[in-house]
């Protein structure tokens, strides 16, 4: 198949490339980038007034697949990925079994390739079970390629099974990726730690948790000069915490997810278990250290830790629901509407955090338009203004913080190798 | 002054943060005649007869659980009382489900205690019953602030301008945080002191409120001391060292007692443990209110359920 996107503002951070120009794809591969390309046969697409973007890539999502389908399977979360004009996400292998052998790695690979609508990574747990006790087959599931390792969604190993973790991976340079929560202190919390749970009668998690797991997890991967990526980064010194570390060279990168970059704790709201997810909504202090980090290039990428229950487990009393919500099919218009239609980014910038860097993060050939490249792409309508409604989502999960939210932008065509997979909300 | 304009009816009371004073007021009025009610030879009136409350508990409760039914039994209602234990909820019977059973069954008011913060919110958004929050987790207790609010001004015979001293663990406690609300929007000047483990750490950003470090200080020249219950459990914990040194340290007892105003008056939302946070000789001494506490509860559920189900007196 072959596509021109004629006429859209094409942004390629990898290539610092942002001007009106063609983007020719042929044979599953971007063939030229330019100004007025010939059609030549190929099939064009209008892009103009538009936004051509690399393909956007999601390193933090629960495809909740094996064994928790009612929330998602591979298929409804590809979907979602491929609505929200994702091409790429890595999900995480807290399921059920937990991901830690090289035969589910391969089987999931195998599943991905079978019924998903966009490229998906396996991320591999970290230790057996995600017990944080012995480490998992990590040479093994690295040779079935697994992309990254991360006891996410369980508990942090502890610091001498962390630090073998990270001694061992060295030799492949592999990243692991750590929920920071020291788990002692957020026992049973529900939300922020702060002045709201004080009078809701809430469990806490304080930030504190966040910010010494953070210095834990960067302190030991110095010491063995590993690879760490910290998970959806939520708090102000966290933030400043990696931002300190990266200055004196340690190899750490770290994320962020919309809704740590927008929305604060005064959202929560105890009749509806929609805001609920770890770590929690923060401060508006946090929020803008964590904006700021994404400016500053403290933080690498944006992740959505898209985590969809089904609507019967969410639809409870807050403190009993589940953590987490979706969050594929939101991303863009959020991030568009709140920060760059606000100018506190600018969409170079954006993009730039949802292809080029977390690619380069995590050694992915991936993120880019330049000639040769997998055709990987997304359009952004970025004045298209649109209602998020839950019930149309194609994600399994119902249950969003943003639901309701009027947004302007979204991802108006994601093409996967060459192939278009959603245009226009349609997902084929 | 014209008609009361001030009207609950309908109105699901869930905490008393979302009270305006006049609407306290006109619950502590309507409670005072209520309370004469309880006093008669016959307590029962007609004044919700026809009408049905479930009281619906997750927790085990013995105080609140009975003075909820008899105050719908005194003013004629019919009251059924659910418990987790002996129900389908012990089947894994949702909340929404287990409600929406009780609504078809037609009942006007359910009265819940959950263990879970926002369970009586979430709940007046899934049914169409008046919901009566009776305790969600550490959230709120209202009926219990409202309580104490008229046993201290039956006592007082005022509310402004009193100065509380509330003891122990805020952190844990809907009672104080129902009290919180409802102290500070009828004019009271409260002030907190405890084992700051038993503090909630942020509580200090809350307005208008006087936390202290030592309970002397909290105590000194107050009209009104309500001492919270102190649990094993948070003990266990590692919140406290023990139940002695405990009661060295935060325990009212007579000494301390004196260090407040010579009429202070004791409140305690029970059950009590004493020798821990409070001595007998308080607990049973002429400031203490806390049995009348448990007759003014039914009093003030009594004007609950008559503001709530048909609006009160019709002028």
């Amino acid at each position: 198949m072959k596509l021109l996107l004629k006429g859209g503002r094409v942004i390629d951070p990898a290539g610092q490339f942002d001007e009106v120009a063609d983007v020719r794809i042929e044979d599953g591969k971007i063939a030229a980038v330019g100004k007025n390309l010939p059609a030549d046969g190929a099939e064009a697409y209008d892009a103009r007034g538009k936004v051509v973007a690399p393909g956007l890539i999601d390193m933090h999502v629960h495809l909740r697949e094996p064994g928790q389908e009612a929330k998602e399977d591979f298929a409804s979360g590809t979907e979602a990925a491929a609505a929200g004009g994702y091409t790429r996400v890595a999900t995480m292998p807290n399921t059920r079994p937990v991901i830690d052998t090289a035969a589910l790695v391969e089987g999931m690979k195998k599943r991905a390739a079978d019924v998903a609508k966009v490229h998906v990574e396996i991320i591999g747990a970290v230790t057996k079970n995600q017990e944080g006790k012995e480490l998992a087959e990590l040479g093994d599931m690295i040779e079935a390629g697994a992309v990254a390792f991360s006891d996410d969604g369980h508990f942090d190993p502890v610091a001498k099974v962390l630090l073998s973790a990270y001694d061992y991976l060295r030799p492949f340079d592999k990243v692991i990726i750590n929920h920071e929560e020291e788990t002692s202190l957020v026992e049973d919390g529900v939300m922020n730690e702060g002045h709201r749970s004080a009078m809701l009668g809430m469990k806490g998690r304080p930030t504190i948790a966040e910010d010494i797991a953070t210095v834990r997890d960067i302190m030991l991967a110095e010491y063995a000069g590993a690879r760490v990526h910290i998970a959806h980064i939520s708090s102000a010194g966290a933030v400043d915490i990696v931002r300190q570390a990266k200055k004196r060279g340690v190899r750490v990168t770290a994320e962020a997810t919309p809704h740590n970059l927008t929305m604060t704790e005064d959202l929560v709201k105890l009749c509806d278990s929609s805001t609920k997810v770890n770590p929690p909504l923060r401060a508006q202090k946090d929020v803008d250290a964590v904006l700021e980090g994404l400016r500053d290039g403290t933080i690498d990428a944006i992740v959505t830790d898209h985590s969809p229950h089904a609507p019967e487990e969410k639809d409870r009393e807050y403190g009993l629901a589940p953590s987490g919500f979706p969050g594929l099919e939101t991303a863009v218009g959020v991030l568009l509407t709140d920060l760059v239609h606000t100018g506190k980014i600018d969409l170079p910038l954006l993009i730039s955090k949802m292809t080029w860097e977390p690619a380069k993060a995590f050694g992915l050939a991936a993120g880019t338009l330049s000639v040769g490249a997998n055709a990987d792409v997304t359009v952004l309508d970025p004045n298209l203004e649109w209602t998020v409604v839950a019930e149309e989502f194609h994600t399994r999960g119902s249950h969003s913080p943003f639901a309701g939210r009027k947004l302007k932008g979204k991802a108006v065509l994601t093409v996967v190798d060459g192939n278009i997979v959603m245009q226009d909300g349609r997902v084929f | 002054m014209g008609k009361n304009t001030v009207s609950l009816r309908g109105k699901h009371i869930l905490g008393l943060e979302d009270f305006t004073p006049e609407e306290i007021r006109l619950v502590l009025e309507t409670a005072k005649e209520m309370k004469n009610i309880i006093h008669r030879d016959i307590k029962k009136v007609p004044a919700l007869r026809g009408k049905s409350i479930v009281t619906l508990f997750y927790e085990p409760s013995t105080r609140t659980r009975t003075s909820f039914e008899l105050a719908g039994k005194y003013l004629g209602a019919d009251v059924v009382n659910i418990t987790a234990g002996a129900s389908s909820i012990v089947k894994g019977e949702s909340l929404r489900d287990t409600l929406y059973t009780i609504e078809a069954m037609g009942v006007d008011a359910i009265v819940m205690r959950h263990k879970a913060e926002g369970a009586a919110e979430y709940a007046s958004h899934v049914v169409t019953p008046v919901i009566l929050n009776a305790g969600d987790g550490a959230h709120a207790h209202p009926s219990q602030g409202l309580l104490n609010l008229f046993t201290v001004e039956q006592h007082k015979g005022r509310l402004e301008g009193l100065k509380v001293a509330i003891l122990g663990d805020v952190l844990h406690s809907r009672v104080a945080r129902s009290d919180i609300h409802g102290m500070r929007k009828m004019g009271m000047e409260v002030h907190i002191a405890g084992p700051r483990t038993l503090l909630p750490r942020f509580l200090c950003e809350e307005p208008g409120i006087f936390i202290h470090d030592r309970i002397e200080e909290a105590i000194a020249g107050a009209d009104v001391i309500e001492v919270l219950r102190i649990q094993l459990e948070r003990m266990k914990g590692g919140l406290f060292p023990t139940t002695r040194e405990y009661a060295r340290i935060y325990g009212l007892n007579a000494k301390r007692l004196a260090l407040a105003k010579e009429d202070a008056l004791i409140l305690h939302p029970g059950p009590m443990n004493k020798g821990w946070e409070i001595s007998p000789a308080v607990a049973y001494g002429t400031q203490s209110a806390i049995q009348e506490e448990v007759q003014n509860g039914v009093a003030v559920r009594m004007a609950l359920f008559t503001l709530v189900l048909t609006g009160g007196k019709q002028e």
